[in-house]
């Protein structure tokens, strides 16, 4: 039953993103739209990066296709730094409309702060990316076949959902920590943020061979939960106070 | 080949996210996912549904089509596999065509496990033989019934196509396909090599090889309902979408002398000898109809005889007139020759049934063995003053002869003609009794069959002036057709030594209708505008018919273009005598296209459209009611399909990653103030 692929690559890709939506974004309207003017920045930079991928790819030999590796290769690392361009300027937009907020608002204090609007941005960047990089896999997985008969791998729709995941993730992560650098200062964060984009993009290039390409995004991944967890203002204590509590909940219920 | 009037356009399945569709790489070779997974097959052939009064025929499939796991059929156990052994049913059955019989299909129509099957061509047919039409063609149709020669009808005396099996007038539900050796039947085997079989004789493991089948057809039933629906639908919809169409062509028809077209009905003091043939042929798969010994062998031979007499024409005519008729449909229970019988017996048509003297039929003539013919007559109506031409036969290598038994007509135009008057005439034949045709209707009765090959090395425009032998035998034919008319029309025999039909035309001809019509020849006689219809053997070439049978029977005029289309004002040029022609004519060396030059010509298409139709007795057993389906979309293709179990398996993780991920969420959602409660000093700043 070629639907039930399509639901659960969807759930794969989309579940997690799902489920912070519902429950963080939903009920608050200034975070929907923060939301969607990320997933539009989002979309912004991969416009101008293909753009100029497109124009490149054109005016080169199509038959060379060493060449058109390099192109290929050359268009994601520009995409990638075009992103975090992007992200950049949509933080110095947001830094901007939080003081406007501020102003408007009666206590002079704005109703969101930076940490929340970095992992929104950092939402809607995942998102969108999210749903460029799935949204055409899943409309073929509704079809009768699935991929192989030119000899790749049988488990592309899964592979493709679980890769879709980890990078709606990671952009979450990675606007939290890239807003708090620049709220900091700390312009290697920047660039570390700049350099692991860098680094899971280049690992898809490592593809077909999903051992190669998955796994270390999920290394990647956690590491970067961690570092966003702990420039958010968590830390191990409040992971154990919070733990404590839940589990003398469990014990007094 | 018949067409229906307006068969369908091929369109694109709806999926709702198909508009998302982005082809990452558009300079290098879409990699897009449809391509990762789908391999198109292109060249391929299907089955469509036709219906007439009573029943539905031809080839079924579901709407986006049907897939089933491909199987190769080789063997009896590989039929066993498919019918009740295999593991994966449904299954698509590739099968070469020596397995393409009616036992075979017959169990797999009989199954539920089957899905499809697809038939692989090869260049030459089964030796046996091989003819998916019925035994004994047009039997209900002809002029023998309870009421007229009974002990003549339903081929109790002759069986004419002894090796009919009748496959394609039987219902199949599944849709069945042909490819051509080749590149793409080599990758659908390669494709269920390399994943359909087990290793060791253990069943194959997934993700296995499938074929999916798409020719979904609208019209159902029979004729009757189909043209029901369609009324409803032109009655009230906004855009009607029909369902079927009636199977119609033109009828090409040609006179010695010039008739006046603008009179219609009976013609005093005219007399006719008809000569006839038919154009069409069929097979079992959809506009695939080479036609060779039972339609191109015939036309070509009446096309050649009708140049033969221009010879005589202007300077000694005989006193009555012949009429060539090249009949379309005639497959189909004689569609083009009912419809003329019908308008000449109301008046519609410039002569009537009255005016006609006989009627000399040209039916199957390539595949005469040591130079034998025959004249077939009808036993029940014959008169003494049927056709002579024994003596005519004299100076060719050719002896015609009657039957010996009492034997009814062979299935042909004729009896058409017979159902409505007693006139005396003849079919000619290569056969004296059953057909000498072992692959009527079929596929395989193509060029090869009648021995038009060339020897290698030619270029196509040597092949097109190259002499076969077949063509010399026909053009001696043509000649003996020619001369025989002439006779009969009351011409002199001092004439006869110049009436001679040309072989190298004959070749010329058999080239272009059976090999490849896109030849400077053909080029030089079409209008240019018509010129990119020709490629390939032309599927209807009615027109192609019209345009030489003007070259043969035609004059040039010296008239400009926007003359010849309207050539009423001018001197000496009638439109009811003649139709005007713009033709290329030949292409100078130096340069791409012909200058173009007028043509007039005695020649006229009359539409061949069943009566049944005008009359709307779409259940008519007196005339031919047959339609065919109309469709969206044909296509094969074949891909991998997984296991039920990694998908149930993609399924249910999806949901796992799902659930977790809510209930991790809320779970961090609500602890929110505490998890992040170190930084809550710099939260409540306004930054």
């Amino acid at each position: 039953m070629p639907v039930a692929v399509f639901f659960g690559c969807a759930f794969i890709a989309f579940g997690p993103a799902l489920a912070l939506f519902v429950f963080t974004i939903a009920r608050e309207p200034l975070r929907v739209i923060i939301l969607i003017a990320g997933a539009f920045f989002w979309l912004l930079s991969l416009l101008l990066s293909s753009l100029v991928w497109f124009i490149a790819v054109k005016a080169s030999n199509p038959e060379n296709v060493s060449l058109q590796k390099g192109l290929l290769i050359f268009g994601a690392v520009f995409s990638v730094v075009l992103q975090e361009v992007f992200r950049f300027a949509y933080y110095r937009l947001l830094r901007k409309a939080n003081e406007g907020l501020a102003a408007i608002s009666e206590e002079n204090l704005s109703p969101i702060s930076v940490q929340q609007m970095a992992y929104v941005a950092g939402l809607g960047f995942g998102i969108m990316s999210g749903a460029f990089s799935m949204i055409n896999i899943l409309s073929d997985s509704l079809g009768p076949g699935t991929v192989g008969i030119y000899g790749d791998s049988q488990y592309y729709f899964i592979t493709s959902a679980f890769m879709t995941m980890a990078m709606t993730l990671l952009h979450t992560f990675w606007g939290v920590v890239f807003f708090d650098g620049c709220e900091k200062r700390r312009w290697w964060v920047i660039a570390a943020v700049a350099a692991l984009h860098l680094l899971v993009s280049g690992l898809s290039f490592l593809n077909p061979s999903y051992e190669g390409s998955l796994p270390p995004a999920y290394v990647i991944m956690v590491l970067m939960a961690a570092w966003a967890f702990f420039s958010s203002g968590g830390s191990l204590q409040t992971l154990t106070q919070v733990w404590m509590c839940k589990k003398n909940g469990v014990d007094s219920s | 080949v018949m067409g229906a009037a307006g068969s369908s356009v091929s369109g694109q399945p709806s999926l709702l996210l198909t508009c998302l569709h982005i082809c990452p790489l558009p300079g290098v070779g879409c990699s897009s996912v449809q391509q990762k997974i789908y391999v198109q097959l292109n060249k391929t052939f299907p089955c469509v549904r036709l219906l007439n009064a009573t029943h539905q025929i031809g080839c079924q499939s579901s709407v986006s089509g049907d897939t089933g796991v491909l199987h190769v059929l080789e063997t009896e156990t590989d039929l066993d596999w498919v019918l009740s052994s295999g593991p994966n049913p449904p299954y698509v059955v590739l099968m070469v065509a020596e397995h393409f019989n009616r036992s075979t299909m017959m169990k797999l129509k009989g199954s539920a496990r089957v899905a499809g099957v697809a038939v692989v061509i090869s260049k030459a047919g089964p030796a046996q033989g091989f003819s998916p039409h019925h035994s004994c063609p047009n039997q209900n149709s002809g002029v023998y019934s309870d009421s007229y020669g009974p002990e003549l009808a339903g081929c109790n005396v002759t069986v004419w196509n002894p090796l009919g099996n009748s496959l394609s007038y039987e219902d199949f539900r599944f849709p069945i396909f042909s490819l051509h050796e080749g590149e793409e039947a080599d990758v659908i085997r390669k494709c269920f090599l390399d994943h359909n079989r087990g290793v060791n004789g253990s069943d194959p493991a997934y993700p296995l090889c499938a074929m999916q089948l798409a020719s979904h057809m609208y019209a159902v039933k029979d004729t009757a309902t189909c043209m029901r629906r369609n009324d409803i639908q032109s009655r009230f919809s906004i855009s009607p979408e029909f369902v079927c169409d009636a199977l119609a062509d033109y009828n090409v028809w040609s006179s010695l002398k010039p008739l006046n077209n603008s009179g219609k009905g009976h013609l005093d003091g005219e007399s006719v000898v008809i000569a006839a043939t038919r154009l069409d042929s069929r097979s079992f798969f959809w506009n695939e109809a080479p036609g060779g010994e039972s339609a191109v062998g015939g036309f070509v031979t009446l096309l050649a005889a009708a140049q033969a007499l221009r010879a005589v024409v202007e300077d000694h005519p005989p006193s009555q007139n012949i009429l060539f008729t090249f009949f379309q449909g005639e497959t189909f229970d004689y569609i083009g020759s009912s419809r003329m019988v019908y308008d000449m017996e109301n008046g519609k048509f410039v002569i009537d049934l009255d005016n006609i003297h006989s009627l000399v039929e040209i039916g199957q003539v390539a595949l005469h063995r040591n130079g034998q013919l025959w004249l077939h007559s009808d036993p029940v109506s014959r008169r003494n003053s049927s056709v002579r031409s024994e003596s005519t036969a004299l100076n060719l290598s050719l002896s015609v002869a009657e039957p010996d038994v009492s034997q009814p007509l062979p299935p042909s135009s004729f009896q058409r003609f017979l159902r409505a008057r007693p006139i005396p005439g003849v079919v000619l034949t290569d056969h004296m009794s059953a057909f000498s045709n072992r692959y009527y209707e079929s596929l395989y009765d193509d060029a090869e069959y009648l021995n038009v090959s060339y020897p290698s090395g030619l270029s196509p425009e040597e092949q097109l002036e190259y002499v076969t032998d077949t063509a010399k035998t026909l053009a001696e034919v043509a000649t003996l057709v020619a001369r025989s008319l002439y006779k009969q029309a009351g011409g002199l025999d001092d004439h006869l030594s110049s009436i001679n039909a040309d072989p190298k035309i004959v070749t010329q001809m058999l080239y272009g209708f059976l090999v490849q019509s896109n030849n400077s020849w053909f080029r030089s006689l079409v209008s240019p505008d018509i010129v990119k219809n020709l490629g390939d053997p032309v599927k209807m070439p009615t027109w192609l018919v019209q345009y030489v049978l003007a070259n043969f029977t035609g004059t040039l005029r010296n008239l400009t273009q926007t003359q010849c289309k309207n050539p009423e004002d001018l001197e000496g040029e009638s439109k009811d005598l003649y139709s005007y022609f713009w033709v290329q004519g030949p292409v100078p060396p130096n340069s791409t296209q012909g200058e173009g030059y007028c043509v007039r010509a005695p020649v006229r298409l009359v539409k061949a459209h069943s009566p049944a139709f005008e009359l709307h007795q779409y259940s008519s057993r007196d005339y031919s009611t047959w339609t065919e389906s109309r469709w969206k979309q044909i296509q094969a293709r074949i891909f991998l399909v997984a296991s039920r179990d990694l998908e149930m398996l993609t399924l249910g993780v999806g949901v796992a990653v799902l659930l977790v991920s809510l209930v991790v969420t809320y779970f961090i959602n609500s602890k929110a103030d505490l998890l992040f409660s170190s930084s809550r000093e710099t939260t409540s700043t306004a930054y």
